[in-house]
């Protein structure tokens, strides 16, 4: 299924805290990034993509476009979705995800915002976030095929001509030659598995000494 | 069309095996690897300089000839190596990882539930033993065991006798899966050879001959400088041995062919290392002329000789041999000299070393760092040769059987640990890092199977 990005706007992350940020001791553990669509008519969510930044866990918030005049509300779609299983650990601490629509608890028809929870509860880390974040709807569909009359309905086989005298049956030569066709298509398609190996450009291997890029 | 089906069936074997559970992202990976990359292509750049010996050089024709009829006695030969010193040897890479600091990482001066009080300071997730009892089940007190249960004192209708049945039965039916699940518990001497090529899906076909006589040919027509260093390394190590000694002559045979195997290159598809390039001389910068040096990539460091000489002990054929050592090569022995987060990587390997001696032996682990014996300065040695030229040859080919049935090297980790843990009382009572080192100098005695047991199974925790 084609995929088509969504241009979107990522607001600065905000950290959310108990207390004065400036003088309590410890780091946040919660952080907010807001999404929002400016330039796009609210539209179906296909996928989210990301790369995570020692993040542990990823809550995810949308509001949706309702038909009737009531405000649109804030909608959980993703509780909890655990990115590191170890939060004190290295493990998919710096992985590519990838989360689709049915993941998601809600319907994704007609979105407006998308609001991003993340949470580190380990002390360790010294930030987390999350990078590169790309939001994907539904491409359009690829046009149908329609197949040419005569591949949907065969033409029933004809009556074969006489056999001439002498020559040999021209349906068991055409099968044979059939047969080596496929066999020449075969060797030409198939790539080899053992390689030749060679080290030497044109059996020279006199080098500089080593690069450092 | 059979031929072909099974071919493609191995490769996509072989790739499914190497492709699992590689975590290669890491960006502190990347940066401590690239700068200790550095390091060994200067100081083999300015070998090469120093010594004036090119990094290559076609041999001329008589050399050629000379060299062909010594093939097989190569051994013999006594080239003057003193102005050859190894690129690297394991303390040297011990020094890289122990700087491994992760930018994001809460390094303060404050003590806290998670300091690392080892040498590793890098936060990789290790099993702990009630983990490691789960994926080493087999080594359970209630299995048998070849190393344990095939003693004199016990009768080998027990055990023994039935386990070499199975073990002819898996090949007799030809089983890599079911030949990779029964030498968790072993190989018999008789069968090993044929179980570890059944598992490492190594078969003598005329064109794996074929390859390893063109590398030959390799061989050759070139002279690397990289061929002096293998030459150093098996002088220096194997030939001292008193096992592998009369190995030596197999010993430059693969690895010298091993450093002009080009399909040793793919491996870097998974490794995070990446191969040494270099241009032909006269045409830096052009693409077309750019070459990787060695042609597999790979820089022998100082013990690299000893990953090949216990193979040695089960094949004879010079070309069974290579593809043996080439198979486990890029299979488990590269990840014991590259920096990356895989839990067999070696610094996982260091980490979960670390973290056993200091959960399991708190007060051993307490007095070594304080009379400045860091347990890793001296275990980490054994894992990096995989305990090769440390153990017994029996004993090192029992663990080996491991490493292929559990397809995972923590086990060379345990080890170490177990090892400390069966020499605590001695290691209690020293007080200076050169004692603990001649309190675990020789562990040619030891017995590899019991020590494992006892540490992941009977230790009262």
């Amino acid at each position: 299924m084609s995929r088509v990005l969504v241009p979107c706007h990522v607001k600065g992350t905000v950290a959310l805290q108990v207390g004065d940020v400036r003088t309590s001791q410890g780091r946040p553990g919660v952080l907010v990034i807001d999404v929002t669509f400016p330039s796009v008519a609210p539209f179906e969510l296909q996928e989210i993509v990301f790369k995570n930044y020692y993040t542990a866990f990823l809550t995810i918030r949308v509001r949706q476009h309702t038909s009737t005049h009531t405000p649109a509300k804030w909608v959980t779609c993703l509780r909890d979705y655990c990115l590191m299983p170890d939060p004190h650990s290295e493990e998919g601490a710096q992985e590519y995800v990838s989360l689709f629509k049915h993941q998601m608890l809600c319907d994704m028809a007609q979105v407006l915002e998308l609001r991003l929870i993340l949470r580190q509860p380990s002390p360790l880390w010294l930030s987390f976030t999350v990078e590169e974040l790309q939001i994907y709807q539904q491409g359009p569909k690829s046009p149908s095929m329609t197949f040419p009359k005569w591949l949907s309905h065969p033409v029933p086989c004809e009556q074969p001509t006489p056999l001439l005298e002498g020559l040999p049956d021209p349906s068991r030569v055409s099968s044979e030659v059939q047969q080596m066709w496929a066999l020449t298509e075969m060797i030409r398609a198939s790539h080899t598995s053992t390689r030749i190996g060679r080290f030497d450009v044109d059996g020279c291997y006199d080098l500089n000494l080593l690069s450092y890029t | 069309m059979l031929q072909e089906e099974s071919d493609l069936s191995l490769i996509i074997a072989q790739i499914v095996q190497k492709l699992k559970g590689s975590n290669l992202y890491a960006q502190l990976e990347r940066q401590a690897w690239g700068s200790w990359e550095k390091r060994i292509l200067k100081s083999l750049n300015s070998m090469c300089t120093e010594l004036s010996i090119p990094l290559a050089r076609k041999r001329p024709v008589g050399e050629q000839k000379e060299l062909l009829n010594k093939w097989n006695e190569m051994g013999t030969d006594e080239p003057d190596l003193s102005l050859f010193r190894p690129v690297y040897a394991p303390k040297d890479f011990l020094e890289v990882l122990i700087n491994l600091r992760n930018p994001n990482y809460e390094n303060g001066d404050s003590l806290s539930f998670r300091t690392h009080l080892g040498l590793i300071q890098v936060p990789l997730k290790v099993k702990d033993i009630p983990e490691l009892k789960e994926l080493f089940v087999e080594l359970g007190l209630t299995t048998g065991q070849l190393g344990i249960d095939d003693s004199t004192q016990v009768p080998p209708e027990l055990f023994e006798n039935e386990h070499v049945r199975i073990g002819q039965k898996v090949l007799t039916e030809q089983d890599s899966a079911a030949a990779q699940q029964y030498i968790r518990q072993g190989s018999p001497t008789a069968l090993r050879a044929e179980l570890w090529a059944l598992i490492l899906n190594i078969s003598s076909h005329p064109e794996d001959i074929l390859y390893y006589e063109q590398l030959k040919t390799n061989v050759i027509q070139h002279d690397l400088l990289v061929d002096s260093l293998i030459y150093k390394d098996v002088k220096l190590t194997a030939s001292n041995d008193d096992y592998y000694f009369v190995f030596e002559d197999y010993l430059y045979q693969v690895l010298l062919c091993f450093s002009r195997d080009t399909s040793v290159l793919s491996h870097f598809a998974y490794n995070s290392a990446s191969p040494p390039k270099s241009y032909i001389r006269g045409k830096l910068g052009l693409e077309e002329y750019a070459v990787f040096y060695p042609p597999n990539g790979v820089i022998p460091f100082h013990g690299f000789s000893m990953y090949v000489a216990p193979l040695c002990f089960l094949y004879h054929e010079p070309s069974k041999l290579y593809q043996i050592f080439r198979e486990m090569y890029v299979r488990f022995f590269f990840r014991l000299h590259s920096i990356s987060s895989h839990p067999s990587g070696i610094v996982s390997l260091c980490l979960l070393f670390e973290t056993l001696l200091q959960t399991y032996l708190p007060q051993l682990f307490y007095h070594l760092r304080e009379i400045g014996a860091q347990p890793l300065r001296i275990s980490f040695k054994w894992m990096v040769r995989a305990f090769s030229g440390y153990l017994a040859t029996d004993q090192l080919l029992l663990l080996w059987d491991r490493i292929l049935g559990y397809n995972s090297l923590e086990i060379l980790a345990v080890l170490a640990a177990a090892v400390f843990a069966f020499r605590a009382v001695n290691l209690m009572e020293v007080t200076s890092l050169a004692a603990a080192e001649a309190v675990l100098a020789d562990l040619s005695t030891l017995k590899v199977m019991p020590l494992l047991q006892i540490f992941l199974f009977a230790t009262v925790t």
